[in-house]
């Protein structure tokens, strides 16, 4: 079974069902958006694809259980304390194999990583002297480094300019293209998840309501629904929708 | 390749080259500072015949040398930098793994446990047939790992976050407070004087077991410490950047307590409670090597001993002919160390 499957995953604190059973198979090899109002679960549904919350059923890649190296997460709160180095920063995405002596080819790769966001100039600095924005960049490229099947980003793009904001969504196209990997995004920007997405879920209320391409999905009545606002969803010259809210 | 990450990628090999050679400077600095330490005291002893009575052994011909050398400044130079060094690699643990930079080994009432269990064997234990200068650090060690299984207890069944370790220290904390105090208020005052002796934080209860026990301890928890380094400078990231690297937070902080208990105990079972080395020790070595901790935990440690070294030769400087306690001398030291830190935590904010 190619891809990865969730199979009747529910999450609950204390007695509320904040998601109730999810089951979907998404293919691999792109980007499939989570979208939603705020509170709809999105983040909850994220965590538990990642492992990082007790759920109920099962999280399958290529048939298998998710976890360990396959799977890359970038949570939402994201904000970086540390007086570290971007370069070293970077690095900690090969945590298990580095060894008391970092190896040269660990340093190349993560420099190439840097250098593939635009990162290099900032290879020395601090951390904490870095924007909200770039230091959104510097762990997206730590995540990108570990290679994960399954990355899965919790508005990776929250932070970040127009810019910067296409630029990250390429490179996540990129990744998935050249891996055969599949990245799982909660993006809030329904235009540029109808853009880059191959594919939309779309929750609400901790329920899924809507899957499918983004033409699929982004209806004027089901985001109207769903958001509570009257959008007019318009066609880009590149054919792609774009939601204008009313 | 372009030409910023090209000088970088010296600049990253340059770095570590440099914080090498600061663990390395610090190292000799704390040889320079043993030797010292060695030289200085109420005895009174020249360079040439510490040199001497170094050289002749424990058993050399010059008794009231060997004496002072062999029995009581060399236990005392070895066990400062001994306990320094658990005192110093255990608070950058505790601050790392509590994501504050004002935890120190203290911070989870470990050192309360240890003076509770010495006052109370102090008090206690002239009933029992072991000798008091075994029984009172077995004691506190014993007492102290009891501290320590509480607040695994309750991290175990509310989950080893920062927040919830906190609270539990600080409940242990006052809990030993409060029973060491009832035995202070029982004590005579020939016996309360005593614990508040040992409470003072001093290296002349050291010995050569002190050295060896604590010795022992720092050796073996070493390489446990060591081997996470890459873990706890991942934690630096945050607890959810941490778990996303796929660390087992909850684990790693459950792992590094124990050392620390463990650390702790050996540290102050045999000189008592020795404050501001284990919270300023760990931001000197920040300062020198950064947050990898595979530098700074060396570079903590190295700190830690040259702190309390520093304060050994002070103690015996200030008042010729007697020793002030360095548990007093790291106190009235670390409270300006203490406003700089904060000051400049301000700074970077």
């Amino acid at each position: 079974m190619s891809g990865l499957t969730l199979e009747r995953v529910s999450v609950r604190r204390g007695r509320v069902l904040v998601l109730q059973e999810l089951s979907v198979r998404l293919p691999p090899g792109g980007i499939v958006g989570v979208v939603g109002p705020n509170g709809a679960g999105k983040s909850t549904l994220l965590l538990a694809v990642a492992g990082l919350l007790a759920h109920g059923g099962a999280v399958r890649w290529q048939g298998a259980p998710l976890g360990g190296r396959d799977i890359g997460f970038l949570p939402q709160a994201f904000a970086v304390r540390a007086n570290l180095s971007v370069l070293e920063c970077v690095l900690l995405g090969r945590r298990e194999a580095l060894g008391w002596r970092v190896a040269e080819t660990e340093v190349t790769g993560a420099e190439a990583m840097l250098e593939r966001f635009g990162l290099s100039h900032l290879a020395a600095r601090p951390m904490t002297a870095l924007s909200g924005g770039q230091q959104q960049l510097v762990l997206l490229a730590q995540r990108l480094l570990r290679n994960p099947r399954v990355l899965v980003l919790d508005e990776p793009t929250s932070a970040l300019d127009l810019h910067h904001q296409l630029d990250v969504l390429r490179h996540l196209q990129r990744h998935a293209r050249a891996t055969g990997g599949l990245v799982l995004t909660a993006l809030h920007d329904l235009t540029l998840a109808a853009r880059f997405c191959d594919g939309l879920l779309l929750l609400a209320g901790g329920a899924l309501v809507g899957q499918g391409t983004p033409a699929e999905v982004l209806t004027e009545n089901r985001v109207g629904e769903t958001y509570r606002i009257s959008p007019e969803i318009l066609q880009a010259r590149d054919h792609c929708p774009v939601i204008v809210p009313h | 390749m372009n030409a910023g990450a090209e000088i970088f990628r010296g600049g990253y090999r340059r770095e570590g080259a440099r914080r090498l050679a600061a663990v390395a400077a610090a190292a000799l600095a704390l040889a320079a500072l043993m030797v010292v330490d060695l030289v200085t005291g109420p005895s009174g002893m020249p360079l040439a015949e510490v040199r001497d009575a170094l050289l002749a052994g424990p058993d050399g011909p010059d008794r009231r040398a060997a004496t002072i050398l062999w029995l009581l400044r060399m236990p005392q130079t070895l066990t400062g930098a001994l306990v320094g060094a658990c005192l110093g690699v255990s608070g950058l643990m505790m601050q790392t793994i509590l994501a504050n930079p004002l935890a120190s080994p203290y911070t989870l009432g470990f050192s309360a446990a240890a003076g509770f269990g010495a006052a109370l064997t102090i008090l206690f234990g002239g009933a029992l047939p072991v000798p008091q200068w075994v029984l009172v650090p077995a004691a506190a060690f014993a007492s102290t790992l009891v501290a320590c299984a509480i607040i695994y207890a309750i991290a175990h069944f509310r989950g080893a976050s920062p927040e919830v370790l906190v609270l539990a220290g600080i409940a242990v904390l006052f809990f030993f407070q409060s029973l060491q105090s009832l035995l202070q208020f029982m004590a005579s005052p020939e016996v309360l004087q005593q614990i508040v002796f040992w409470l003072f934080g001093s290296l002349l209860k050291a010995s050569w077991t002190s050295v060896q026990v604590t010795g022992a301890i720092l050796v073996l928890c070493l390489p446990f410490v060591l081997r996470d380094a890459w873990n706890l400078t991942a934690l630096r990231l945050g607890d959810a950047n941490a778990a996303s690297l796929g660390l087992n937070v909850a684990a790693l902080r459950r792992r590094s307590f124990g050392l620390v208990a463990l650390l702790t105990a050996a540290a102050v079972s045999f000189t008592g409670t020795i404050g501001f080395v284990g919270l300023i020790a760990p931001h000197v070595g920040r300062a020198l090597v950064g947050e990898d901790h595979r530098f700074g935990l060396p570079m903590a440690a190295l700190m830690g001993a040259v702190i309390l070294v520093s304060a050994s030769v002070l103690g015996k400087l200030i008042s010729p002919g007697a020793v002030i306690p360095v548990g007093i001398i790291t106190a009235i030291a670390g409270i300006p160390m203490l406003m700089g830190v904060i000051l400049t935590q301000g700074d970077k904010r």
